[in-house]
């Protein structure tokens, strides 16, 4: 099922780097997604976009998912977001693949998604992980992690201003396991020179674009030198021969986890491979508050995926009123970004600052009392507020 | 003084009300979409107060009298919106604004509402674009849709009709390359890009999945234009592929014409080329009850121009107050459902069924002897 997109695609070289070099202040990130795309799609397929307004498709998932995301549509009826939601609900206890299939399908002609977090109930060793099959089908090379601590949630760290970017359809995730001999299992981790370019160049792009300083490539080129070796020696070439501006340096993954709790505040951007990049971003979240409160961004060169975070469903607390809507609504507000819609996003970002930092109306999971849905209200209140004022 | 406080304490009650209420069980307990139209589109030009602004065109024929009761209906409902007016006419060229202007203005404010526009039989300057193409083309206009609905009361061989009509008015017959390459012989180019093909079937898809409909009928003469329209048939069934929960048919343009008219049902959404579409389009409206009650829009990436389904100028019918405004009424409340203010634009959908389905005031087109402004105020009366 995962067919891999990657043999197919051949960078072209006079297109790398194109993407961001021109005019890119007045183009939205998903205008430069689709105007200008670093690799040739196979196929050209018109945007959505009509009279000024978005399809974007929506994978509530399991757990909290459906309801956090009726909290999104709340939301941006309220302030009238120019999206309209195309809405594909993937059963989890079924086996085949036809619903993941259709949502990728949904996602090829929409451009973007939002989605909740995807449970996989099947141990069936032929059934893959629906996230990895999103990722891998839609060719989603690229996971963002913007950590930024929120004044109002005790923390022991303050001022915490990390991006992560984690390589996102390969490494550790390739999905190749077997049994050689009878108890003797092998597990493949692929890494390849295109892929590790790719999202290097994104990284470094990454933070030219957004002004960040300096690069930091996780790594465990010790043990696995040919790998992980490739993966760093990419990165470093690009640092020396295209980014001499950005400062560059690399850090082994164990060392990585201790520096990360200890000084956190050495670190501007990270870029990593796929499942250091798991755990790197879950000990972030949980430095910053949780699971609750950040929102990751999935990037390819076509299409976009916007998601919570961290990747867990929360089954046990769904339909109790007390999940965090906050990652969901972050999420929806780099979707917003991403289509260039900044108004909006601005004025959501602005009331869920606000309803954080100053209201400290936040749920338990995070040291409040509220309940999801006023936590939701007070925002929406907060944006009434902002809007007329 | 007692009014007071009664209406101060009224008023606490039903905050306190409201705060009550969690999401789960209502939705928001801000008021809703109503005084919110500062918020509407981020792209649109909203002026202070938070007002959304929107092009006019009121166009030739009836369009002015049809635009004015459209803004007599905004004035009486209250609704935010604020009209940029632009005189705009092919045959009276002395007068008409420039096309940048008025291509300016809707490329600014996103949003526009139109009448219909006379095209002479015969050009004055010899261009062979009219000037309705050459605004298309501006603002690359490229989907044109028609809501085809039967509306209640509205006395019409066929009942229950309900069907959307999406054509390319960019390219094809309309490309406006003719010429007379021998005496006596002209030839007439009709073009057919892969590109625009592939566009308005994703089109069609998109809107068939946006309004919770089952099936695309593509209208074609692939019989025939083996290459032109064969290529728009397959850009069509290219794009069927990536809808596999949207049943795809084809049909030629002929039979479909003959089954709109004896079986008009059987349609859902229906995407085709330029001309057939405007054959289409017109003779659907004819089945619904005329041009004077279909609402139509045409789409580009950023604007929605908000315009009569049947471009039908009705020029017997200037200054005798007789035509018909229900259509320019349904064109401005899917405007302002465009533009997210959802529950104006419910109110004037509603009020117009109410009069329809009332039917003491009828204009003359649906058989009664009321005038526009009959209709028009029986319209504001029903706002509710």
């Amino acid at each position: 099922m995962a067919v891999r997109l990657l043999s197919k695609i051949r960078l072209v070289p006079e297109l790398r780097g194109a993407a961001y070099s021109s005019a890119a202040a007045q183009l939205s990130d998903f205008e430069v997604q689709h105007k200008t795309p670093v690799i040739r799609k196979q196929k050209i397929i018109p945007v959505a976009q009509y009279g000024g307004r978005h399809a974007v498709t929506m994978l509530p998932g399991g757990g909290i998912g459906p309801e956090v995301m009726g909290y999104v549509r709340e939301i941006f009826k309220y302030i009238g977001a120019p999206i309209d939601f195309e809405v594909v609900d993937i059963d989890p206890t079924v086996d085949n693949d036809e619903d993941v299939q259709y949502a990728i399908t949904t996602i090829k002609r929409n451009g973007v998604g939002l989605k909740g977090n995807i449970e996989t109930k099947s141990e069936a060793a032929y059934v893959t992980s629906r996230n990895v099959a999103l990722r891998n089908e839609l060719d989603m090379y690229a996971y963002v992690l913007n950590c930024k601590s929120f004044p109002g949630v005790p923390t022991r760290h303050k001022d915490i201003d990390v991006v992560i970017i984690r390589q996102n359809t390969e490494g550790e995730y390739a999905m190749l396991e077997h049994e050689s001999v009878y108890g003797v299992i092998e597990s493949m981790k692929v890494v390849t020179a295109t892929n590790s370019e790719r999202v290097c160049r994104f990284a470094f792009e990454f933070a030219k674009r957004n002004g960040r300083k300096k690069v930091t490539t996780v790594h465990k080129a010790n043990i696995m030198k040919l790998s992980d070796g490739l993966f760093l020696e990419t990165s470093r070439r690009l640092a020396r021969d295209e980014y001499p501006e950005i400062e560059h340096n690399d850090m082994i993954i164990d060392n990585c986890c201790m520096q990360l709790v200890a000084k956190p505040h050495q670190f501007d951007v990270m870029l990593m491979t796929n499942l250091y990049g798991s755990i790197v971003s879950n000990v972030v979240c949980g430095l910053l508050g949780g699971a609750g409160l950040l929102s990751g961004r999935n990037y390819g060169d076509h299409y976009a995926v916007f998601e919570p975070g961290t990747r867990n469903t929360g089954t046990a607390i769904a339909g109790k009123n007390i999940a965090n809507p906050i990652a969901m609504i972050n999420a929806s507000v780099d979707m917003l970004e991403h289509l260039g819609h900044h108004y909006h996003a601005d004025l959501i970002r602005r009331a869920v600052n606000k309803t954080i930092n100053v209201d400290k109306i936040v749920t338990p999971d995070v040291g409040g009392t509220a309940s999801s849905t006023e936590v939701v209200n007070n925002i929406m209140v907060n944006i009434g507020k902002m809007a007329r004022g | 003084m007692s009014l007071i406080t009664r209406n101060v304490f009224r008023t606490l009650i039903q905050g306190s009300q409201h705060v009550g209420k969690g999401l789960h069980t209502t939705s928001v307990t801000a008021d809703k979409n109503v005084c919110f139209a500062p918020l509407s589109i981020s792209t649109l030009q909203t002026s202070k107060e938070g007002r959304v602004k929107c092009t006019l065109i009121p166009g030739d024929g009836v369009g002015p009298e049809l635009v004015y009761s459209v803004q007599e209906v905004f004035k009486a409902a209250g609704i935010p919106v604020d009209f940029e007016s632009y005189f705009f006419s092919e045959v009276n060229p002395t007068l008409s604004a420039p096309l940048e202007d008025v291509v300016g203005s809707i490329a600014r404010n996103k949003i526009c509402i139109k009448g219909i526009l006379a095209t002479p039989d015969f050009s004055h300057t010899g261009e062979l674009q009219t000037l309705n193409m050459k605004l298309r083309n501006a603002l690359d206009l490229y989907a044109n849709v028609v809501h085809v609905k039967s509306l209640p009361n509205v006395k019409c061989r066929h009942h229950d009709v309900d069907c959307i009509i999406i054509r390319e008015q960019t390219e094809g017959e309309y490309s406006a390359l003719e010429h007379e390459s021998v005496p006596g012989v002209v030839e007439c180019l009709k073009i057919i890009t892969a590109a625009k093909s592939e566009r308005i079937a994703k089109f069609a898809f998109d809107y068939a999945v946006k309004m919770r409909r089952k099936k695309v009928t593509a209208v074609h003469k692939a019989n025939i234009m083996k290459l032109g329209d064969g290529l728009f048939l397959r850009s069509c069934e290219e794009m069927a592929k990536l809808y596999p929960r949207i049943q795809f048919e084809k049909m030629i343009v002929d039979n479909c014409t003959m089954q709109m008219v004896s079986n008009p049902n059987q349609f859902d959404v229906m995407v085709t080329p330029n001309l057939y579409g405007n054959i289409v389009d017109n003779l659907a409206s004819g089945l619904v009850g005329g041009a004077g009650v279909v609402a139509g829009a045409s789409y580009s990436a950023d604007c929605a121009v908000f315009e009569q389904g049947a471009r039908h100028i009705f020029s017997g019918a200037v200054g005798k107050n007789i035509a018909n405004p229900t259509a320019m009424l349904l064109c401005s409340a899917n405007l302002l459902a465009h533009v997210n203010l959802h529950s104006y634009s419910k109110m004037i959908k509603n009020a117009i069924n109410k009069v329809l389905t009332d039917g003491k005031v009828r204009t003359k087109d649906l058989g009664g002897q009321s005038t526009t402004k009959d209709f028009t105020y029986a319209v504001i009366h029903s706002l509710a």
